[in-house]
């Protein structure tokens, strides 16, 4: 018998959170951080094996487990990953790992209670992602909810118990109806929770069903990823969540509703999709445009980063739904360059409010002589998220639209080129306005360059933006059988409309 | 003559009466300084009383001339009743010392309060419901009004007496309506009664259908009939408000299955759009009103409202599929609202001021980490978030009323489930996002901790490894 790597990595998090809470004082933080972060590197140790033994000729999930788990219901312990799910529980052992070194010093108070929710956080992130089965999807999705909402109302910012609930509301208003399509979809295909049992059996449903049980998923994932016009609780809670928080949530929660849309709202009801596609190809075209001008007009380091978050997944699902293989690989990829770049962008965020306790742009200004090597990580992740050639932002963006072009809704190609455009504008502004310009605030002459440990937990995000950037291959080639696979399911009227050159 | 009684099948009701008396007489003799012991001996009668009940599982026995049924599914309620009382008196004995009213009729009283639900349970003829629910009821009028120098005790109390007396008198009037129509009070033979005479007097059957919700939802606390109930829970000792709001519900709704479900099933369409509609009106005014409370117990005491309209989504699909649904959700539902209620009991404060306002929360994750983690956990199931048993409970009854193909009500239930996270949380809120006023001490007692980490395994148990109580509750509601 095989080791059970996914349950190893999915509940390794748990573990460790219980030997914190159990085994730690609540006045020795040193040892609450070493035992969360060697918690987090031992997680995506395991996780790397994933990787190595992946099969990446086959759109069959992988890593199966199964077990009964409340048989008089059918409802199975059932996980596995394909290609999409690896990428995502990759890049989330690696940003937990990150986000956790990241609070080193910047959390002092209850370091403790601190570490357990990151990492009950994990656990339940990499649930989501690992769940066939609809209950135990559910379960770890709504999980979730919990620890992310201690984290900012706890450790956050002025405003943050706002934040927090309604963070917590809005996901949770989304998701109680998705509850109610599963409940549909459970007794519509004979009491089974069984996720590939239900994309095979859906499609057979009658438009109209197929319709309800696409609008209330849909719901649960727009609020999820967000779209625009669910969005607005995103910048309360990336600005007043603490660094790592912000990590987090930008990083992998936010792909969770653009993973749903894959996995669920996509394959499920193929029949419903055409009516929703030209009013959700309309979403992201805004979420692009306005996200962007909303970022032009920010004062706030870390509300621009946030609502260039809303633009840029206004890409994203752009991609997802223009439904060929080109753009639905380029919106995957940017689901993970998404991750990597904003997350970064946090990071270093993160590290100028250590120092200076405040992230008003106005505040800052001639950085660059003061902290070159700071300079340098901001500058490349600032490229990154314009989507400079050679760079991981680019690759996805171009793929994304290229694909859109080829799509029935060639008009929001040229969308989001100009929102290219206009991310070019907000970052470099923001970039000038922080980095040059006078070095004329007294406040930041005695600025600390960064220290070894913020150059270690940036450094293996610039290697991966490098890596994307100039030799995108390996993902892609890892995406392939499964977009393959899942645009098969798709309606063909759709899918057949882009013939590539 | 004297119908044949089968003593075996009742010995859980025997000896709760037998000990429960012993137990007044003893506590008498004993010493104020060991009156501690008196909650240890009422815990040791419920749980002999709940052992005598297991060799009666999977067989099923009527007695009393057809009137009293000791079946899967009255023992399924009935140590529902044992568990929440025995969770209760654990948190009674410290909150009582504290009142300084630690006297042996107290547990007395609560056990016959239990035999009043049991006999509920068991009842198979309508006049045997009503002497049960009015055992129970009277028990509760002394239990709420118990602490007699508390002006707030005296009021739940009287009002509780007043309101409860008039809902007799409904439900009295219901059954007598229907015996009127059927010329019997045994619910099996009302059921035969209709069944061969489906047109007889619609009516007045449906007046007597109202009486009798009007009686039973009274109980349960269903809107409009709901006032009673925030009052009452405020003013009583808190371990009987954790008590009254689990075990008087479980009591009702064991009732209102056993008449409605069983009983008038072949009258469906007489009932089912009232209780719906009902149904949806309790859960959503439970939770606007909850919203705007700034007292836990009180907040508690509207989120019972809601938590009723959730159970009667169970009631409304009916059959063996809701009753197994109702039942599930009772068992739940013990778990964590009387640890809800225990919490608040044991932050109470005996220095004057009210115990159980939003502010006394503030900051207590870091007063005492441990209760208020447990109380975030207890907010959490009862807002339904998973993996808890508040979840699977609402998940269970709502798959429920999806098979019933009431996905619309499934619907509306789970808007009102989110909805509801929202004064849920505000708890969490005070407890973690705020810092204390002062330094006040916070004990919880030994016994309290027990309870409180029953509660914990409870919800976490049912959230997580339903599937054994799932068979029980199926084989409890088989009899439908």
């Amino acid at each position: 018998m095989s080791l059970p790597i996914l349950s190893i990595v999915t509940f390794l998090p748990l573990v460790g959170a219980a030997a914190i809470l159990f085994g730690v004082r609540r006045d020795n933080p040193a040892a609450a951080r070493h035992v969360a972060f060697a918690t987090s590197v031992v997680t995506f140790l395991a996780s790397l094996p994933l990787a190595v033994r992946f099969d990446r000729t086959t759109a069959a999930m992988q890593f199966v487990e199964t077990h009964a788990w409340i048989p008089s219901m059918g409802i199975r312990y059932h996980v596995g990953i394909d290609g999409i799910t690896l990428l995502l529980i990759l890049l989330t052992t690696l940003l937990s790992m990150i986000a956790i070194l990241s609070t080193w010093t910047a959390v002092t108070t209850r370091v403790k209670e601190f570490m357990v929710a990151m990492l009950v956080l994990e656990t339940s992130m990499i649930g989501v992602f690992i769940a066939l089965d609809f209950f135990l999807f559910y379960l770890f999705w709504e999980a979730m909810l919990v620890p992310m909402y201690l984290l900012i109302g706890v450790w956050g910012g002025e405003r943050r118990i706002y934040a927090a609930v309604k963070f917590f509301l809005y996901t949770l208003a989304g998701s109680v109806l998705m509850l109610v399509a599963i409940l549909v979809l459970y007794v519509k295909s004979g009491r089974t929770f069984d996720i590939q049992t239900i994309a095979h059996l859906a499609p057979t449903f009658s438009p109209a069903m197929q319709g309800w049980i696409f609008a209330a998923l849909f719901l649960a994932f727009a609020v999820k990823v967000p779209m625009f016009p669910f969005h607005t609780w995103l910048p309360d809670a990336h600005t007043e969540a603490p660094t790592a928080g912000s990590v987090i949530l930008a990083g992998v929660l936010l792909k969770m509703g653009t993973y749903g849309f894959l996995r669920f709202a996509i394959p499920m009801c193929p029949d419903a999709l055409p009516r929703f596609l030209p009013a959700i190809m309309l979403l992201s075209g805004v979420a692009i445009i306005y996200g962007a001008l909303m970022a032009l007009a920010q004062k706030d380091l870390k509300k621009l980063v946030a609502y260039s978050s809303v633009s840029h997944m206004g890409y994203i699902t752009l991609g997802l739904f223009a439904l060929n293989q080109q753009a639905m690989e380029g919106g995957i990829l940017q689901m993970i360059n998404h991750g990597i770049s904003t997350g970064a962008l946090f990071l270093l965020v993160g590290v100028i409010y250590e120092r200076r306790h405040t992230r008003l742009i106005s505040e800052f200004g001639g950085l660059t002589k003061v902290m070159p090597i700071y300079a340098v990580f901001f500058s490349i992740f600032t490229m990154s998220s314009i989507g400079l050639p050679g760079l991981n932002g680019f690759v996805g963006e171009f793929l994304t639209l290229v694909g859109v072009f080829h799509s029935q809704f060639r008009i929001f190609a040229v969308v989001g080129a100009f929102g290219i455009i206009l991310g070019a504008g907000y970052m470099l502004w923001m970039f000038q306005r922080v980095m040059f310009n006078r070095l004329d605030n007294p406040k930041n002459f005695e600025l600390k360059d960064m220290n070894v440990r913020e150059f270690v937990v940036l450094a293996p995000l610039v290697v991966l933006a490098v890596w994307i950037g100039l030799y995108p291959d390996p993902f892609l080639a890892i995406l392939h059988p499964t977009v393959n696979h899942l645009l098969a399911q798709a309606p063909v009227s759709v899918a057949s409309l882009g013939p590539l050159p | 003559m004297m119908p044949d009684i089968h003593y075996a099948a009742i010995l859980p009701e025997l000896c709760l009466v037998v000990f429960g008396l012993g137990h007044l007489m003893l506590s008498f003799t004993v010493r104020e300084e060991n009156k501690g012991s008196l909650a240890a001996m009422a815990i040791l009668i419920l749980a002999v009383a709940g052992a005598t009940m297991i060799p009666l599982w999977n067989h099923p026995v009527v007695t009393f001339a057809g009137s009293y049924a000791v079946d899967n599914f009255a023992l399924f309620f009935k140590w529902v009743f044992l568990l929440a009382a025995v969770l209760a008196i654990l948190h009674s004995g410290s909150y009582l010392r504290q009142e300084g009213m630690e006297h042996g009729e107290y547990y007395t009283l609560l056990l016959f309060a239990v035999l009043g639900m049991m006999v509920m349970a068991s009842a198979r003829d309508l006049m045997v419901v009503y002497v049960g629910l009015e055992l129970m009821s009277i028990t509760f009028y002394c239990l709420v009004g118990y602490l007699r120098g508390r002006l707030g005790s005296n009021e739940a109390a009287l009002k509780y007496f007043i309101l409860g007396a008039f809902s007799s008198a409904f439900l009295l009037y219901g059954f007598s309506l229907i015996y009127g129509i059927t010329g019997t009070t045994s619910i099996a033979g009302i059921h035969t009664f209709l069944a061969a005479h489906p047109e007889a007097m619609a009516a007045p059957l449906a007046l007597a259908i109202v009486m009798v919700i009007v009686g039973l939802g009274f109980k349960v606390s269903m809107v409009p009939f709901h006032f009673w109930s925030p009052d009452v829970y405020t003013g009583a000792p808190t371990p009987v408000t954790a008590f009254l709001s689990v075990g008087s519900e479980a009591a009702a709704f064991a009732a209102i299955l056993r008449i409605f479900v069983s009983g008038l099933s072949g009258q469906s369409e007489l009932w089912t759009g009232l209780v719906t509609a009902l149904a949806v009106i309790t859960m959503t005014v439970g939770n606007l009103m909850a919203i705007q409370q700034r007292d836990v117990k009180r907040m508690l005491a509207y989120s019972s409202v809601t938590h009723a309209g959730y159970i009667l989504v169970g009631v409304v699909v009916g059959g063996s599929v809701g009753s197994a649904t109702v039942m599930f959700y009772m068992l739940s539902y013990a778990f964590m609202n009387v640890g809800a209620f225990g919490v608040v009991a044991a932050l109470n404060r005996t220095d004057g001021r009210e115990g159980s306002n939003l502010d006394h929360f503030a900051g207590l994750a870091k007063l005492h980490p441990a209760l208020a983690a447990v109380m975030l956990m207890l907010m959490l199931s009862l807002a339904g978030i998973p993996p808890t048993a508040g979840f699977f409970g609402k998940f269970y009854i709502f798959m429920g009323a999806v098979k019933a193909n009431l996905i619309w009500l499934a619907i509306i239930g789970m808007l009102n489930s989110a909805v509801s996270a929202y004064y849920y949380l505000r708890v969490a809120v005070y407890m973690y996002m705020r810092e204390p006023e002062g330094e006040p001490q916070v004990m919880v007692p030994v016994s309290m901790r027990w309870s409180l980490a029953a509660s914990i395994i409870g919800i976490f148990g049912l959230g997580l490894f339903p599937d054994a109580v799932l068979a029980l509750a199926r084989a409890s509601a088989a009899a439908f």
